[in-house]
């Protein structure tokens, strides 16, 4: 019998993870208060999902005038999990976990 | 504009299969960011063997090779010595290894490969328990806990042996830097990882990872608890760099180590007097560790 050998000799993961959309894993959402949050980036230092992102200042209101020079953050729900570490670690408390059933439906 | 604390650059994608709060992706995410994208990962079997998902997909930005349970040690000395003969000097080896794959298990190849002193780094992240394949006890599993093999139960049977302390077993190599860290405080992970890569040698840092699955906690709670170990004495942060001792964080007033168990479902069948024991061996471990550090820094 011959020897078959496969195309690729070792096989390589190529597909990233980002077709994965985790987001349908969740049962909690984490809404953010644009009103409190004080673009400190904990959350998305913290977040295990790397679903936080960066967006820029004026894509969201500010809770004070100083803070509109900086970056705003973005949660991306194609991906959070819903874990809380988020909101749990926010100093403003500026992030709720909302049951996903009482999402308003606007943003679907 | 934005002030940033650790580095932005990301090389752990969203989309991988960790549970909801995973501690140990965390530290992931950390250790890379530290690094850069010049590593090269050997990763054992534990939940990070399954992370990043299913075949073909991938959910790091850098090259990673699955290997058996027990060999990371020799796996990373293999990588490390052929792309030094490609003249692949400037690449990080980092063998990235869950508790059981090193405290136990990996042990002895870990053991030979510091001993060589191969220019590698090994990071044990420690979740407390063989989590992978659902919760049995490992040596690095915490006196009082509860497992699936130590199930606690009426006849109490909780873990009764003290936690293998590996980074301790790492020091008695002679190796050039050890280190504890955890996802709590990643400023201070992160400038580990920077301190060690400026060492060539093995280096050996335990990240303490909580995983809300296995310790029975609500997943927003994982960086809590990992303040928490730091806070109690429960797990310290400390560095050894060439023999010498370096406690990073001396917490003023060490909180009571109840609240760092009650967190925590694994805990929650221990009484009064078994908490006190805890909180004993949390003191006396503590003293010993100040101790090392006014020793080793006499000269
Ligand atoms: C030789 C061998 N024995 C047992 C197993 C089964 N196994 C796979 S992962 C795992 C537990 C890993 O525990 P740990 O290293 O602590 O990593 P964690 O899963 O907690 O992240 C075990 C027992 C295996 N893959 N190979
Ligand atoms: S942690 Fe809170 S205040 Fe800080 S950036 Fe996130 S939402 Fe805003
Ligand atoms: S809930 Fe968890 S996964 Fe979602 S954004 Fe917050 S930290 Fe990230
Ligand atoms: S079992 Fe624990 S360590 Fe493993 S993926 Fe889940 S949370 Fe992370
Ligand atoms: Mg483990």
């Amino acid at each position: 019998m011959p020897i078959i050998l496969p195309e690729e000799p070792t096989p390589i993961a190529k597909v990233p993870s980002t077709e994965n959309k985790t987001g349908g894993w969740r049962t909690f959402r984490p809404i953010i208060d644009y009103e409190k949050c004080i673009r400190c980036y904990i959350c998305w230092k913290f977040c295990p999902d790397t679903a936080i992102d960066f967006a820029a200042p004026e894509k969201h209101p500010a809770p004070k005038d100083a803070l509109k020079r900086f970056d705003t953050v973005e949660i991306n729900y194609d991906y959070c999990k819903g874990c809380g570490i988020c909101a749990n670690e926010c100093p403003a408390n500026a992030i709720e976990l909302v049951l996903e059933q009482n999402v308003g439906g606007e943003e679907e | 504009m934005r002030k940033l604390t650790i580095p932005e650059e990301e090389y752990m994608l969203p989309g991988h299969t960790a549970c909801l709060g995973c501690g140990a992706t965390i530290a992931m995410r950390y250790v890379l960011k530290a690094l850069g994208k010049k590593t090269i990962l050997s990763i054992p079997a534990c939940c990070w063997a399954v992370i990043p998902g299913v075949y073909p997909h991938r959910a790091l930005d850098v090259p990673l090779l699955y290997t058996a349970f027990e060999v990371t040690g020799a796996s990373i000395s293999g990588i490390r010595e052929a792309l030094d003969v490609l003249g692949k000097e400037d690449v990080n080896v980092v063998g990235f290894a869950g508790d059981g794959g090193t405290a136990d298990i990996g042990l002895q190849a870990l053991s030979a490969a510091m001993e060589r002193r191969h220019n590698v780094f090994y990071i044990m992240y420690d979740n407390e328990a063989y989590m992978n394949t659902g919760i049995q006890r490992s040596g690095s599993t915490p006196w009082g806990a509860w497992t699936t093999t130590t199930p606690g139960g009426k006849k109490r049977m909780f873990k009764h042996e003290p936690k293998k302390n590996v980074a301790e077993i790492m020091v008695a190599h002679n190796i050039p830097y050890v280190a504890t860290a955890t996802i709590a405080y990643p400023e201070d992970l992160i400038a580990k990882l920077r301190r060690a890569k400026e060492i060539k040698g093995p280096k050996f840092i335990q990240i303490f990872s909580p995983c809300p699955t296995g310790w029975r906690h609500s997943p927003d709670k994982t960086v809590e608890i990992s303040r928490l170990a730091v806070q109690t004495n429960f797990f310290p942060l400390y560095e050894v760099i060439n023999g010498k001792y370096k406690v990073s964080i001396k917490p003023k007033n060490p909180k009571p180590v109840k609240e760092f168990l009650k967190l925590q479902g694994r805990f929650r069948h221990l009484t009064e007097e078994e908490v006190e024991y805890i909180q004993h061996e949390i003191d006396e471990n503590w003293k010993a560790l100040l101790k090392k550090e006014r020793c080793s820094q006499e000269e």
